[in-house]
């Protein structure tokens, strides 16, 4: 199969890419840089450094592919860390700010050369925002002998010709710049006969206006640093910058490749396929009792080694940190925040942790909602909170963790929490429930999911933004995932989803009910026991308790849950595996056996016919079998067998 | 023209769309999905995916095949999603024009019927032409 590539479309996509990673770093840096200011500690010139490298890869990329809006805007940026970088501008918290939005702009201005769309208009203002710190942080422009003009020496090596380089470019580029005085040193050229062609032995010298930004000098010779001696000073000084001190682009993390999803898939699968063919090898050749000192066995047990340490790469690939989704809702908060005139702040906890990463794409509308939804609704006023003795600034958290085998993100704010007496009084308006229904805080509080509710209740006079909880859970329910809320009045309201590791890697404990393989999330096990010596007790007619870790905990048979056997006893041997769901809901699982506890790559469960309660997806096992994953959530959460569940308003 | 892959189910012929068929495979026991069902026989492992397979003698309402190791599943794709069909034996590969197949009787009702795209004579005998994108589940779903 041939495969047609644009590799100029190719080369574009590697930019954006890059950008995109550019501009995380630049946010990093501006949140470091934020944090050392607040405590009163002089900022780390590497973390400057850095902003200033991300900062200036996307303007020299930008260049390259002709976005002009992109290349000036961030030049103007560029130039602020460059003053911070020499110290002639402190970084103060109002600076940050204006740089936080610099870099959102500029996150606009890259989209908007991707898809080819009009470029947002409010840049020029943004900039100005940004020179006016300079002017005050520089006081005296003479002071720093900023109107000397530039004295440049630039002596080409042999390499640089001979890497079909020509110092030509060069001296037309700083000529562009305003290059004045050339002079060319030709003291170096021995006598004709003497003479190399191809050895170079010119060395320039020219002067450059005042005005003019170093580092727009230095970046004509980005292509050729270590192929010629540079001296770029302001004359009269003796504050010389030798070329080689500039730091290069080259970043700190780890280069990075775009891939297609379907390579990695395929690739996937066949590392699967691999791994079973192996262990089958391995059983056949154990079936043949070959000498356990021969070289075959050895061999063998190297390519076990081999074939186990591929499939656990392959299996981490597709899975990204949340971190940039992150980062997009700190950009929600800050304006939302500015919109609405309600000072927030974000805090974010555990960005490290990975995903699938399908599922942060698909998760990104659904949070940013959510978000703006916390600021919006979530938060106080100033002046409420200020009489509620609560600081002025609200404070948002956005924390992930891997737990019981799901991704859980939390979003909490600390501002008056949901007012459950009007949603109430709302939905009896709409007959969504009637006025003598007996409903709890939680199944109050899941009224806001309601299509027919949660518009309205989403709509404030401020922003007119209210967006649908309704559209948000609904895009959560498409993930596999699941939304819950705790809320206290005056104290806050925290959302938890709680979403499948599609695809991800996950510890898992093999365990055999009946004839059929489950794999439980090791994340969600406590404890596992026999199941004879524990101290059992009925409960109802079905129902059975059994007591673990001090407490009385539901007993669920996994193989009459899952519908594999029917109900009776247990084998005498069976184990007892104590599970908490990732809301805390404990149960303790029958199963007959514990196998193995490993890693299991997550495979989904696709197509219509994958609807299995107590099942979250499946995974094949070193021999080549399926084993389901169970859902420690909904299995425990089965547990009152006889009672419907009052699921009825989501 | 149109090429038929034709199978045995029991007595019967089915006939599928080659164009559907993405491969055939060997018999190997479906792992049964917990509360799936009745024609759901399970999901096999095709080379590292999981793939659902179904019962075709239970989903067209005959009697279920004893499947054993003489068994073959007919592997087809359509609208991107892969499903197994677990059939008797594969017999033939039949080529005929287009115009020689019938559109089913209009009758609601029976599953067999709903499943069938078209019908037609060949060498005397009736060949059913199932219509794979209807054994799919997803129009359900997909709706809801």
């Amino acid at each position: 199969m041939v495969e047609l590539h644009d590799p100029m479309s190719e080369i574009r996509a590697g930019f954006f890419a890059e950008c995109a990673e550019r501009i995380e770093q630049l946010h990093d840096a501006l949140a470091a840089l934020e944090e050392s200011c607040s405590n009163g500690r002089t900022a780390d010139p590497e973390i400057i450094n850095t902003a200033f490298r991300a900062i200036h890869s996307i303007k020299g990329g930008g260049g390259a592919f002709g976005f002009d809006n992109l290349v000036r805007f961030a030049h103007g940026v560029e130039s602020v860390f460059d003053l911070m970088r020499c110290g002639q501008v402190a970084p103060s918290s109002a600076l940050i700010a204006n740089l936080t939005r610099a870099g959102d702009h500029l996150a606009d201005l890259v989209d908007a050369a991707q898809a080819g769309k009009e470029v947002p208009a409010n840049g020029s203002e943004i900039l100005e925002a940004l020179s006016t710190p300079t002017s005050i942080g520089v006081s005296d422009p003479m002071e720093f002998g900023l109107t000397q003009p530039w004295i440049l020496q630039f002596r080409p090596h042999t390499s640089l010709y001979a890497s079909g380089n020509d110092a030509l470019f060069q001296l037309v580029a700083l000529r562009e710049l305003g290059a004045a005085d050339i002079c060319c040193d030709t003291s170096m050229v021995p006598d004709l006969a003497a003479l190399d062609p191809e050895k170079a032995c010119l060395t320039w010298t020219l002067s450059l206006p005042a005005d003019r930004d170093e580092a727009e000098i230095v970046e004509i010779f980005d292509f050729v640093v270590d192929l010629c001696d540079l001296l770029v000073q302001r004359k009269e000084l003796s504050s010389a910058t030798v070329q080689n001190t500039v730091p290069s682009v080259s970043a700190e993390t780890a280069p990075s490749m775009r891939v297609d999803l379907d390579r990695i898939d395929r690739l996937m699968n066949l590392v699967g396929e691999l791994a079973i063919s192996q262990s089958i090898l391995v059983q056949c050749i154990a079936e043949t009792r070959p000498d356990p000192q021969s070289h075959l066995i050895e061999r063998l047990e190297t390519l076990t080694g081999l074939t186990r340490n591929l499939q656990d790469s392959v299996m981490t690939i597709r899975a990204q940190p949340v971190k940039s989704l992150f980062q997009r809702m700190a950009r929600v908060v800050r304006e939302t925040s500015a919109a609405l005139g309600k000072p927030a702040r974000l805090r974010l906890e555990g960005e490290e942790t990975e995903l699938d990463r399908t599922v942060i794409e698909r998760l990104a509308d659904p949070l940013m909602h959510m978000v703006r939804n916390a600021v919006d609704h979530g938060l106080e006023s100033p002046a409420e909170r200020k009489t509620q003795q609560k600081p002025a600034e609200g404070t948002i958290t956005l924390s992930a963790a891997h737990r019981a085998g799901r991704l859980v993100i939390e979003l909490s704010d600390d501002g008056r929490g949901l007012d459950r007496n009007r949603i109430r009084a709302k939905a009896e308006e709409r007959g969504l429930v009637t006025a003598d229904a007996v409903l709890g805080d939680a199944l109050t509080n899941d009224l806001i999911f309601h299509p027919g509710l949660s518009t309205a209740m989403g709509l404030s006079d401020i922003s007119g933004r209210g967006v649908g909880m309704d559209v948000v859970k609904t895009a959560i329910t498409r993930l596999g995932g699941r939304i819950s809320i705790v809320s206290e009045p005056g104290r806050g309201t925290r959302f938890t989803l709680s979403l499948p590791l599609t695809l991800a890697v996950m510890d898992g404990m093999v365990v055999r009910t009946a004839r059929q393989m489950l794999v439980i999330p090791v994340a969600a096990i406590l404890e596992t026991a026999a199941l004879q010596r524990l101290d059992r007790r009925k409960a109802g007619d079905e129902g059975e308790l059994v007591r673990m870790r001090d407490a009385f905990v539901s007993l669920i048979d996994t193989g009459v849950a899952l519908g594999i056997r029917n109900p009776g006893c247990p084998p005498g041997s069976a184990i007892a595996v104590l599970i908490a769901a990732e809301d805390g809901r404990r149960a303790a699982l029958i199963v007959d056996a514990v196998i193995d506890q490993r890693q299991v790559v997550v495979k989904p469960l696709r197509g219509g016919f994958a609807r299995n309660p107590g099942i979250s997806a499946a995974t094949i096992l070193g021999d080549g079998q399926i084993a389901f994953i169970c859902d420690p959530g909904e299995l425990a959460r089965s547990v009152p067998t006889g009672r419907a569940d009052l699921t009825a308003v989501a | 023209m149109i090429e038929l892959l034709a199978f045995r189910l029991g007595e019967d012929r089915f006939c599928v769309d080659v164009a559907v068929v993405r491969e055939l495979r060997s018999w190997s026991r479906p792992t049964p999905l917990p509360h799936a069902p009745a024609f759901l026989a399970g999901v096999i492992n095709l080379r590292g995916t999981i793939l659902p397979v179904l019962d075709l003698a239970v989903r067209l309402g005959l009697s279920p095949v004893a499947a054993d190791n003489r068994n073959v599943i007919v592997v087809a794709e359509i609208t991107g999603q892969s499903v197994g069909l677990i059939v008797d034996a594969v017999s033939d590969i039949h080529c005929v024009p287009r115009s020689i197949l019938e559109p089913p009787p209009r009758v609601q009702g029976p599953a067999q019927l709903t499943c069938i795209a078209a019908l037609s004579l060949i060498d005397g005998q009736m060949i059913r032409v199932i219509d794979v994108a209807a054994l799919m589940p997803t129009g359900v779903t997909g709706a809801a």
